[in-house]
């Protein structure tokens, strides 16, 4: 990586921590914390999705285990809750690595793997409801006690900068992985699993760090949900809400690019908030919102907001840009 | 000692027999020649050699060591490189990020892959294209980007599968200099090839399979005459009534 690599991500963040300095509104920094929170675990999809273009419908099996360990490392044993927000993202990545020896081992791609995926974060659910200590359908309590070596803060702005950490930290990540070995082999078992054998790519390796790597930001995203509401029932944690969620943002905002997923979450929740205000609230709208605009960008964008920002940069700096691709004569 | 001896090797799909009991060696430094009717068995084998599929029986060798059992990514990494016959482009990323899959093989830092891909794409004709994405390219710029993605592993063999097919007689010529190129470089080629001219220009020895099994073998003057590879392009008695018309060695 060159620092050009990191200067955009560095401008973003920087300005989106200012925010705080200019909004005081607790409603205001609500949404925006939750919209970073959605950003992040879109990241981990955008990883497996977006660059090795393995769509998973189930990655709330990942953000749900992620906000249980975080939540029951806390009240059961009586875990530092820094200790069991990393616990989480470990456990998380561990069922990312251990749902991804089962599927790509028996060779599960596209839609096959996708209803896996959707399969798992549901048995999960049901578990979560069912058993004891996670509190059953009742749900799981993290004890208020705001103190910032308990992970909590009397101020959202707090949150709100330790949420856009997490999600510096992954845009570094992801480009990191974009400019590396692994991310060319990602990409290429994502276009052609057949050619990347052939040029000596371990495709079922690939893959599990992938989904490794991917289930363990989601899994953040999960911890720091938890720990930002205190609350969590097997609904919130492992419910299809978050599958959603997770793969939406990147394919509204750019699949397999660094800011997609962060763009995406903006987008639309930027969107369905604007609309709950201009229409006072009717139920269920930000949902038509979510809908129209998936089914706007696949018709016209299909490569996402960062795609169009692409295309439209490029048609500004060379017009002519139609170049001849024949290959030149042998030499 | 071969680079590259296949024993016996067969492959069943169900009933089908594709390939039956071939036997085939490959010498170092040489462009050997695979050849055969369409449905003898010639891809099947390559797949076999590469690692695509495993053989119902026989051996696959290379410098000696049996490698029958290893996956198709470690047969690149011990030396082996193919290309398909049906081209099989990364679409999205441009030409020289194609390459660079296959260059990063052996080369972990970013920036010694990049400018490894580069020369090699310069090498095999593409030195112009290398920003454009790999799915604009006309068919002959695919089979060259295909090419060069299997030269960018270092490979000590190389499998052709029909990297002429579907090319003009120009386009041909231009391909068969840059084959040669990379024998002289060192590279030990296997080609699979439709285009007699080309497997008659380029290679020392021919193998011909005709219905899965090996049929003849030897240089391709003398494959040209041998009455059984006749026979099996043109079907029986094809040889005799050819002989008799004076015509066998056209």
């Amino acid at each position: 990586m060159t620092p050009r690599d990191l200067l955009p991500i560095a401008v973003v963040v920087g300005l989106l921590a200012l925010i705080p300095l200019a909004v005081t509104a607790n409603t205001v920094l609500n949404f925006l914390v939750f919209t970073l929170v959605i950003a992040l675990a879109a990241q981990g999809w955008n990883l497996l999705g977006g660059y090795g273009g393995q769509f998973s419908f189930g990655h709330a099996a990942f953000f749900g285990t992620g906000a249980y360990t975080t939540a029951i490392l806390q009240v059961a044993v009586g875990l530092n809750p820094y200790l069991g927000f990393a616990a989480g993202i470990a456990t998380g990545a561990a069922v990312g690595f251990a749902i991804g020896s089962l599927s790509f081992r028996s060779g599960l791609r596209g839609s096959y793997f996708a209803l896996v995926t959707l399969a798992f974060a549901e048995v999960l659910r049901i578990l979560a409801n069912a058993a004891a200590f996670t509190g059953g359908a009742a749900g799981k309590l993290i004890r208020l006690d705001v103190r910032p070596e308990n992970f909590q803060f009397e101020s959202r702005a707090v949150f709100y900068w330790i949420a856009l950490a997490l999600v510096a930290v992954v845009l570094v990540l992801t480009r990191a992985v974009e400019r590396s070995r692994f991310g060319a082999q990602l990409v290429a078992v994502r276009e052609n699993e057949a050619a990347a054998r052939a040029l000596g790519v371990d495709v079922l390796a690939v893959k599990l760090k992938a989904i490794t790597l991917s289930a363990g930001i989601t899994a953040a995203a999960g911890g720091f949900y938890a720990q930002y509401f205190l609350y969590l029932d097997a609904t919130i944690a492992y419910g299809p809400w978050i599958s959603v969620e997770a793969l939406l943002a990147p394919i509204i905002g750019g699949l397999g690019t660094v800011f997609g997923p962060l763009v995406g979450a903006v987008a639309l929740h930027g969107l369905s908030e604007l609309t709950k205000g201009w229409t006072g609230g009717v139920p269920g709208v930000d949902l038509v919102i979510f809908g129209v605009l998936l089914i706007v960008m696949v018709a016209f964008a299909p490569s996402g907001a960062m795609g169009l920002v692409r295309r439209l940069a490029q048609r500004w700096s060379r017009p002519a840009a139609a170049r001849d691709s024949r290959p030149e004569t042998a030499p | 000692m071969s680079l590259l001896a296949v024993e016996g090797a067969t492959k069943r799909f169900g009933g089908l027999v594709a390939v039956d009991g071939a036997s085939l060696t490959v010498e170092e430094g040489s462009i050997t020649g695979l050849i055969g009717p369409n449905g003898a068995g010639k891809t099947t084998l390559f797949t076999l050699i590469a690692g695509f599929e495993a053989p119902t029986a026989g051996r696959v060798l290379f410098q000696g060591a049996d490698i029958t059992r290893e996956p198709a990514h470690r047969r690149a990494r011990l030396g082996i490189a193919r290309t398909f016959q049906i081209v099989q482009p990364f679409a999205a990323l441009t030409v020289c990020e194609n390459v660079a899959v296959g260059a990063y093989l052996r080369h972990a830092a970013r920036a010694d892959a990049m400018a490894h891909a580069q020369a090699i794409a310069r090498r095999v004709g593409l030195g112009s294209l290398l920003d454009q994405p790999a799915g604009s390219l006309t068919v002959a710029g695919r089979k060259r980007l295909e090419l060069a993605r299997a030269l960018a592993t270092d490979p000590k063999l190389l499998l052709l599968d029909e990297v002429l097919a579907g090319l003009n007689p120009s386009e041909i010529r231009d391909m068969i200099p840059i084959i040669r190129s990379i024998r002289d470089g060192g590279v030990t080629v296997l080609i699979v090839e439709h285009v007699m001219q080309a497997v008659m220009s380029l290679c020392e020895r021919v193998t011909v399979l005709a219905q899965g099994r090996v049929i003849a073998t030897g240089a391709p003057a003398e494959i040209a005459r041998d009455p059984a590879v006749i026979e099996a392009y043109l079907g029986h008695g094809a040889a005799a009534r050819l002989q008799s018309k004076g015509t066998a060695h056209a």
